[in-house]
């Protein structure tokens, strides 16, 4: 975290330093003004000592390019299923990222099989059952289609479970919450090509299944496939990734993660849900009366705090910028409040544009820092009335056992060391 | 005379037309081989269930030799998930979800089996095999007698244990 220069005075907008979300804005204006006089003074004339690459040329060109060596610990977080290479989750390290997008190689993983090894001339996508006319698209005319492109996230709705436990664990942010991630998908609607197939008046339901070892399906409603269901080919501009899904996979925005099946090579219509085992055994959320609900399939409103967050370690007293990530599976986020004080003030962020619906969604606000202990909370509210509930309100509405869907209030406590730790309120 | 909301319809309605009319139309027709093959879906009420049975007697040398050393020799869980018991802990505080307990259709374990395990050697089992394990999983968990014959026209009848406590308030469930 980079500690800020103080220009004006800070005006403090709730309790433990919270200051006006436009602090910064309006210091960068002065010191904007500061520094064009500062050019004007005298210029040294003593020989600057030249580091290595200043006194050669640099690397060559290269046909695909990669990130620096010294970005190399950025990675996501991996856990596996016993046994097995290639299933289980890897998680975005959201602290370790700014702004909305996630970048291809650090989307979140869930595989149930591992990756498969598919080459896109030999893959085929079959759209059949209760349609009028089945019918089998290859890659090759797929890619001829008209296509669109949409910000939407993604997120697991097994995200957050460290936090379903009875005791808070000391994780980092993208640990607890980095089964989100966030990225522009280009490809055809999926509206288009049932267009095409014709649908039988008694279609309710749509199976996708993917080309993995498992061939993992889920049952999707009919009005969700039609409305913005897409059959992505494209990931932040290029070929999705082969742990998302290559050569395409479906994406249902705002409903949950495992339901966006990838490699995907089958739609089937259907009168009724397939009730698949991850629609069954996984993925149903179990009540605290012993009974399971079925079909949760839209994420709800939610935020976190990346900056300051989990295992991070503050610097100097001074004035910090609390940055983070909000979103909604039902539309589009209006508003994030940050408290500083455990919940009892809050106060406005500024929201950073764009802000799309089911996207992510970027809020930050000043926050001053002198050795005060704080417990530090944001709150998203969406367009369709959502509020993000606290812990209790979650706890009470849902219980722990429900293993899905968390989306209660992030709480992170900050010391007087400055160290940053998973705590609950 | 149109009005504003009139022109907007049309509007959409030629979108539409023109949508459509403009559609690639690329898909070719599936031939019977592969809509027979690919299909492999089976739904809760047993449509696409295959030809074949079997009986959890048939099905324990199976699931010794393919099953056991991830599930366990009797499914209470090894390396992988524990397929059997756990009855009557949903609801309580340590829940234990398991094909027994949890699981609301038996057509949705032959499914699951079919496709995707053992984990190491998927899609190679045969349907006789698969219904076998079935069977020999559904016994196990006390659901169904040693003996009893599992195949396409009364898997779907399996009354599973805790069936009645699956719901939606969104969706109509079969
Ligand atoms: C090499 C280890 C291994 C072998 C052998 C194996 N499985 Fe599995 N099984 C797994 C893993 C791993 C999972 C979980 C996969 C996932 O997370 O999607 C699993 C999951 C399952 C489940 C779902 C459990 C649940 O509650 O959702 C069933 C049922 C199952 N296996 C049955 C079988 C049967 C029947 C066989 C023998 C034909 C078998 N397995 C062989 C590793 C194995």
């Amino acid at each position: 975290m980079d500690k800020k220069l103080t220009l004006s005075k800070p005006e403090h907008v709730a309790s433990n330093g919270l200051l006006d979300r436009r602090y910064f804005l309006k210091s960068s204006a002065a010191y904007l003004t500061a520094g064009s006089s500062m050019l004007m003074g005298s210029i040294s004339h003593a020989q600057r000592s030249y580091p290595d690459y200043m006194t050669l040329p640099g690397a060559p060109l290269s046909g695909y390019g990669h990130r620096s060596v010294n970005e190399d610990h950025v990675q996501r977080y991996i856990s596996l299923t016993r046994g097995t290479t290639g299933a289980g989750n890897s998680r975005t390290p959201l602290e370790k990222l700014h702004g909305i997008i996630t970048p291809n190689g650090l989307h979140f993983e869930r595989h149930h099989s591992g990756i498969p090894d598919i080459n896109p001339d030999n893959h085929q996508l079959l759209i059949h059952g209760l349609v009028e006319r089945p019918l089998v698209f290859s890659m090759e005319n797929l890619m001829k289609y008209p296509m669109v492109s949409r910000f939407q996230y993604i997120e697991c709705s097994g995200n957050s479970r460290p936090n379903l436990a009875s005791e808070a664990s000391d994780l980092t942010c993208g640990e607890i919450h980095g089964m989100i991630s966030c990225c522009e998908w280009t490809g055809i609607p999926l509206s288009t090509l049932l267009a095409e197939t014709g649908i039988n008046p008694n279609a309710k339901w749509v199976l996708a299944e993917g080309a993995d070892a498992a061939e993992m399906g889920r049952s999707i409603p009919i009005e969700k496939a039609l409305d913005d269901t897409l059959i992505a080919i494209f990931q932040n501009g290029e070929a999705i990734r082969p742990e998302n899904g290559y050569p395409l996979r479906i994406l249902l925005p705002g409903y949950e993660g495992n339901i966006s099946v990838k490699w995907l090579q089958r739609i089937k219509l259907s009168d009724v849900p397939l009730m698949t085992r991850d629609e069954t055994s996984k993925y149903t959320d179990l009540q605290k009366n012993g009974t399971s609900e079925m079909f949760t399939l839209e994420m709800g409103v939610k935020s976190v705090i990346v900056s300051p967050s989990g295992k991070q370690q503050l610097g100097p007293h001074g004035i910090y910028e609390i940055r983070g990530l909000a979103w909604s599976g039902a539309g589009t986020i209006t508003r994030v409040e940050v408290s500083a004080d455990g919940g009892a003030s809050w106060t406005d962020t500024l929201l950073t544009e764009p802000v799309m619906r089911k996207s992510l969604t970027q809020f930050r606000i000043p926050w001053e820092w002198n050795g005060q202990p704080a417990i530090l909370m944001s709150r998203s509210y969406d367009d369709q009335g959502n509020r993000q509930p606290t812990r209790s309100e979650f706890i009470q509405n849902s219980g722990l056992q429900v293993n899905y869907h968390n989306n209660m209030i992030q709480s992170w406590q900050v010391n007087s060391e400055g160290q940053v730790q998973n705590v609950y309120v | 005379m149109y009005t504003y909301k009139n022109i907007f319809v049309i509007t959409l309605l030629l979108i539409g037309q023109l949508a459509l009319s403009q559609t690639p139309n690329l898909g070719e027709t599936p031939s019977q081989e592969m809509l027979s093959s690919w299909d492999t879906t089976i739904d809760p009420l047993g449509r696409g269930l295959p030809d074949g049975s079997g009986t959890a007697e048939e099905g324990q040398p199976v699931f010794l030799m393919k099953c056991a050393a991830c599930h366990g020799l009797e499914g209470e869980g090894l390396i992988n998930d524990r397929l059997v018991g756990g009855h009557g802990t949903i609801g309580s505080d340590r829940a234990v979800k398991t094909v027994g307990s949890y699981w609301p259709y038996a057509t949705t374990l032959y499914d699951y089996i079919r496709r995707a395990m053992p984990y190491i050697n998927p899609h190679s089992l045969s349907d006789q095999e698969v219904y076998q394990l079935t069977a020999y999983i559904l016994y196990m968990n006390e659901i169904i007698e040693a003996d009893e014959r599992l195949d396409k026209n009364n898997l779907a009848n399996i009354e599973m244990p805790n069936r009645l406590n699956f719901f939606s308030y969104e969706y109509e469930l079969p």
